[in-house]
């Protein structure tokens, strides 16, 4: 406690509140879940636009043109050129009026233009090109087993990758009609991406759970600011438990006294 | 009503309550579970460890404070073992809400380098980690893309000045890194879709090696870079932290937090294996 201020304190209070406020939603909606939501939302907006500002245009635009000295120099500047791009930006504000809405089209077809220009031989390098490469190695059969299980760099990894592939394409081709040997393969695509979609699964339960010890070890943080670590933070827990318990059966006797035809 | 009816009717509330309760109960006890490194997870450790004093690398700090549970434990942990190794290194944080979190982080993490410690055996002097000499945090611009293809021309295009309004030809470690051909690797801990911009714009174009940091729920997508050879390890959720913590001997937050992944995951089976069984008797008892 020596070394604890009060803003810290406060601090910490607010976010352990926020967080049971956020947690109530898994009772149901509820004004606190709401009041933490919006937060949320207002401070990262807020955030952002200061961001945008102190990070953005100051430094790579105002800066620029006004040579170091902020502002009102932009006529004395050594690099007038940085107007463009100034200006291109203010053009994308016409669209808020209906009369002028065509002038935000050239600044958004050259930012268009550039991103389409600059992500069509890289994506197709990325995406397609080295993930053929990937898929279709030639089988190391000195290294059939690896190192260990599942080692990326042994052989029948390399044909397990090839056929799960060729089989998982072959479900999302439709215009042959899914029937014998077609009909198999398609099968075993199916079996492949759902071992995808189960371990996209597993990761998500392992993150959300992730979320979940988080905000319990921010509790723990907040008891022990304001309580010396003295394990306090159960105590919160289980009172934040007890409350939760006594409104499910509060909901449960309402269920069972609903009208039946309901 | 019977017991796989109840099974199928039974209020989420009441699984909420239970999974939540475990998580609380396993937090507060004693109990500890070993957990195993994998290859992709050694390879970051082992890149980085194998760096000569002195060499530079890049760490993007691309996520939110949403993604913090998961994500900031990675960098806690390599980046006190990037320092630890006197390594250099230049911060960015291309996601919108993050650089005030970034920040904080590096301010703590040079906090805790402040006092001598132990790691893997090796006796580590308190050191103090001076910004411009130690590290540089370039901070945040706006679209990312752009920003990475600038970067592999010269830092100073997209960040003429860092975090703090110093430009970056004040900072001495700043001498002669010109862009990513003076960095040893570019490891991206994120939580959004700026990965996908650091493969595509930064590894794909530049071609310096890449890591990557991962939320659990982005990991299984990122795999088949790491077959292809474009990313040379990866860290996927508060597991691949805590493989990370556990390699360089500085058990923190996620190591703690694998014994509740563990008992949390138990409960989440129960009850899928509970649903399935419900499910298929109802369904077995309707055909008949």
């Amino acid at each position: 406690m020596e070394s604890m201020t009060i803003g810290t304190f406060l601090w910490t209070a607010l976010g352990a509140f926020l967080t049971l406020c956020i947690f109530s939603f898994l009772y149901k909606d509820n004004p606190l879940y709401k009041l933490a939501e919006h937060l949320v939302v207002g401070v990262s907006a807020g955030y952002f636009v200061i961001i945008l500002w102190h990070n953005g245009l100051v430094p790579n635009l105002f800066s620029r043109l006004s040579d170091g000295d902020f502002y009102f120099l932009w006529l004395n500047s050594s690099k007038p050129w940085y107007l463009i791009p100034s200006i291109l930006g203010m053009m994308m504000w016409t669209r808020f009026i209906r009369k002028w809405a065509w002038v935000s089209r050239w600044p958004m077809a050259l930012y268009i233009g550039i991103a389409t220009g600059l992500a069509i031989p890289l994506e197709m390098k990325n995406r397609v090109l080295t993930q053929l490469d990937a898929a279709m190695r030639p089988v190391d059969w000195a290294n059939f087993f690896g190192n260990g299980y599942l080692d990326p760099i042994s052989g029948y990894s390399h044909i397990i990758i090839f056929f799960g592939t060729i089989a998982a394409l072959f479900y999302f081709f439709f215009s042959k009609e899914h029937s014998g040997v077609f009909k198999g393969v398609a099968r075993l695509g199916i079996w492949i991406l759902m071992i995808g979609f189960g371990a996209s699964f597993g990761y998500t339960v392992m993150a959300r759970i992730s979320l979940f010890i988080q905000r319990i070890q921010v509790l723990e943080d907040f008891t022990n600011v304001a309580w010396g670590g003295s394990g306090a933070f159960l105590l919160i827990w289980f009172i934040t438990f007890g409350i939760f318990v006594l409104l499910s059966i509060y909901e449960f006797i309402k269920y069972l006294g609903r009208p039946r035809n309901a | 009503m019977n017991i796989f009816d109840r099974l199928m009717s039974i209020d989420r509330r009441w699984v909420f309550l239970f999974l939540a309760l475990v998580c609380v109960v396993i937090y507060a006890s004693d109990i500890s579970v070993k957990i195993t490194v994998t290859d992709e997870v050694r390879k970051i450790y082992n890149f980085t460890d194998n760096l000569k004093p002195g060499d530079v690398i890049f760490v993007a700090i691309d996520y939110d404070p949403n993604s913090l549970a998961e994500l900031h434990p990675m960098t806690y942990s390599i980046v006190e073992h990037a320092w630890r190794k006197n390594l250099k290194i230049i911060f960015t944080s291309l996601s919108q809400n993050g650089p005030g979190m970034a920040d904080l982080a590096i301010r703590q993490i040079s906090d805790s380098l402040a006092v001598p410690q132990e790691y893997n055996g090796v006796q580590y002097p308190a050191r103090t980690i001076v910004n411009g000499e130690d590290y540089v945090f370039l901070g945040y611009k706006p679209y990312p893309a752009l920003v990475i293809v600038g970067m592999g021309q010269n830092f100073r295009i997209p960040f003429p000045t860092d975090y703090y309004g110093t430009p970056l030809d004040e900072h001495p470690m700043m001498r002669g890194i010109q862009n990513y051909d003076q960095v040893k690797c570019v490891i991206d801990i994120s939580g959004t879709s700026g990965v996908d911009m650091w493969i595509a714009y930064g590894q794909t174009r530049y071609n310096f090696p890449l890591a990557l940091g991962l939320t659990g729920v982005m990991a299984a997508d990122y795999y088949p870079y790491l077959n292809s050879g474009q990313v040379f390890g990866i860290m996927g959720g508060m597991l691949g932290a805590a493989q990370y913590e556990l390699l360089a001997d500085n058990p923190g937050r996620a190591y703690d937090a694998m014994r509740v992944q563990l008992f949390a995951h138990m409960v989440i089976i129960l009850f899928i294996v509970m649903g399935n069984v419900g499910f298929l008797m109802t369904r077995k008892r309707s055909k008949l």
